[in-house]
């Protein structure tokens, strides 16, 4: 360290330049993770918070959309209950409407119909849970777009009232809409595009979108889907099959993936003209007798000190440019996991960068020091 | 570490060949040179006759094609190449054409990197008294780039001096310098060599700092002759 120390006091504004290169990448990165983060939130907080393991949906349904497609019956249900290892099954009705509340305010809602008395059943953190059966519970983020425990929102075309009677403690959404949790029977209504007074037909008032269930890790959820006809996906594999969640993150991931490679690329492209330039030094520092470890050493602590204060202060940044992006309505959510992740990553990949610059030091040949200088 | 006596440079049959096939040159052809401790010996000769080739040699920068290259009785030649980086590093001081000082460090940091370099040193000389002894003392906290072509070289004689040499070998130090400085740096060369007891071979172009060498050699076309 005693000459990569001091490299970096003499080349300041060299290294400064370059690690504000990385800072800036750092920053991009951390606020690409809150915004990643901010989307999955947005997009499936409503299915990570329900208590399930798995959704069954119909046999050969498409799975990227099967939310909106899936159809199951009652029949399906019971199949999956009687599954050894299941320990619950329920039927669970999913989709999306546009409604609007009594004192004017437009929503879009994403319905999840829930028999009241199953363990779907949400539990309120203001006003009652599911009940009467027209009571609706919605997400406390609703609440912020303008909906108040008590009011009435009525939903569009069809003109059912819904009497919002709750709201949950924490966010749900599903494809970045609200959730409104209501009664299984006044979903079923509402995907049949029965008006009020109008009667259901039979066959309606058996089915769900698909079947919601809690397993244990023994179940053999394979012949479950044989014997009810379904096919299941765990809860993790289900966020595929929400509006636009794969190609959300799958645009997010490219993007943080070509991040990494342009900040590796960076730093190994600096490191490597700052070792051309310094060939004729090392060949002397050779002569001298330096051994090839010692001046390997020396460079890599020289780009682990510069990439992690550069990373650290772009990490700081980051963060504190999140913390003004909250309550401005842009999905986004910090989470250290993935931020602690995503630091370790530049540093790692930087240090791979200037690696590959820096090997160049143990071929440097010592006889260049004799003779003038370049 | 065995203390073995300073007995200075053997040099005995040495012959260099550069190239490979046709092309071959024989940049050195059975030299034999002795460079007693204390001795300040000087290698005159025209541009590429082979005096570089000789401190590369001398140096354990690079090994001869035929003969042996002896250091207090310790041959160079038969080392590996870590073993070689090792020597250089533990018992041959260089002085390079206009210093080849490291531009990010002070002058008492050229020094103090010798020391760092090496964990094991146990002999090495005091950096600042060192730097005061070369005239440097008030020049410690200055850069390369703020000294003067004389001081570069008298920072590089004294950076080559703090690990105790054996064997000092010093490449056109006064190349880049005007007439009275070249006297200075070469005065500095000869009595430190004295003092040190060093064996010293100095590759110049510069007739007029011979008087205060010990002995001159010319090299003309890679053979030796005492001049």
């Amino acid at each position: 360290m005693f000459l990569a120390l001091r490299e970096l006091r003499f080349a300041r504004w060299r290294f400064t330049l370059m690690g504000s290169v990385v800072a800036l990448i750092a920053v991009l990165m951390v606020l690409l993770s809150g915004l990643s983060s901010g989307l999955v939130n947005d997009g499936v907080s409503g299915l990570q918070r329900l208590p399930v393991t798995a959704f069954a949906f119909d046999g050969g349904t498409k799975l990227d959309s099967a939310f909106s497609r899936s159809v199951v019956d009652n029949q399906q249900v019971a199949r999956w209950r009687q599954q050894p290892g299941v320990r619950e099954a329920a039927p669970f009705g999913n989709m999306l409407v546009n409604a609007r509340s009594d004192r004017g305010v437009p929503v879009d809602l994403a319905l999840f119909g829930v028999e009241p008395n199953s363990f779907l059943a949400p539990s309120a953190g203001e006003g009652t849970g599911l009940g009467a059966p027209d009571g609706i519970v919605v997400s406390r983020t609703a609440l912020d777009a303008g909906l108040r425990v008590g009011d009435t929102v009525t939903v569009d075309r069809i003109g059912t009232p819904l009497k919002i009677v709750g709201a949950t403690a924490d966010q749900h959404t599903f494809g970045h809409v609200d959730v409104a949790y209501l009664p299984l029977a006044a979903w079923q209504r509402l995907h049949a595009g029965v008006g009020p007074g109008q009667e259901l037909p039979a066959k309606a008032a058996e089915q769900a979108t698909a079947v919601a269930i809690r397993a244990d890790d023994t179940a053999d959820l394979a012949a479950g889907d044989a014997a009810a006809g379904t096919t299941t996906l765990a809860k993790r594999e289900s966020y595929g099959a929400s509006p636009g969640y794969s190609a959300e993150t799958s645009t997010l991931m490219l993007i943080q993936v070509f991040l990494y490679a342009i900040s590796a690329l960076v730093v190994g492209a600096f490191f490597t003209v700052w070792t051309i330039s310094r060939k004729h030094e090392l060949a002397v520092l050779r002569a001298m007798g330096a051994a090839k470890p010692y001046l390997l050493r020396d460079g890599l602590a020289q780009a682990l000190v510069v990439l992690v204060a550069s990373i650290a202060a772009g990490v700081a940044v980051g963060v504190a440019l999140g913390g003004l992006m909250g309550g401005s309505g842009v999905p986004f959510a910090l989470e250290a996991p993935a931020v602690t992740l995503a630091s370790l990553l530049l540093v790692l990949l930087g240090l791979l960068g200037a690696c590959a610059a820096i090997v160049r030091v143990a071929s440097i040949d010592p006889l260049a020091a004799l003779g003038g200088q370049r | 570490m065995s203390s073995t006596e300073r007995t200075g440079l053997v040099l005995s049959g040495v012959t260099l060949r550069l190239g490979d096939g046709d092309d071959t040159v024989t940049a050195l052809d059975g030299v034999d040179l002795m460079v007693r401790p204390g001795e300040l010996v000087a290698v005159v000769g025209p541009s590429g006759s082979g005096k570089s080739s000789l401190l590369a040699i001398a140096g354990a920068l690079t090994t001869p094609d035929e003969g042996t290259v002896t250091i207090d009785g310790r041959d160079v030649t038969a080392m590996s190449d870590r073993a070689r980086a090792a020597y250089r590093r533990d018992h041959i001081g260089f002085v390079f054409q206009s210093g080849n000082l490291l531009p990010a460090l002070t002058a008492l940091d050229q020094l103090r990197l010798v020391t760092n370099l090496s964990k094991k040193r146990i002999d090495s000389r005091d950096p600042a008294q060192l730097l005061a002894d070369v005239g440097m003392a008030h020049r410690a906290d200055r850069r390369p780039h703020q000294l003067s072509g004389g001081e570069r070289q008298r920072v590089g004689i004294a950076r080559a001096l703090v690990g105790h040499p054996s064997l000092l070998l010093v490449d056109e130090p006064t190349a880049a310098l005007d007439r009275a400085r070249s006297h200075e740096v070469v005065q500095l060369l000869a009595q430190e060599t004295k003092q040190s007891a060093v064996a010293s071979v100095m590759v110049t172009h510069d007739q007029d700092v011979l008087e205060h060498c010990d002995r001159v050699v010319e090299m003309i076309d890679g053979r030796l002759s005492t001049g």
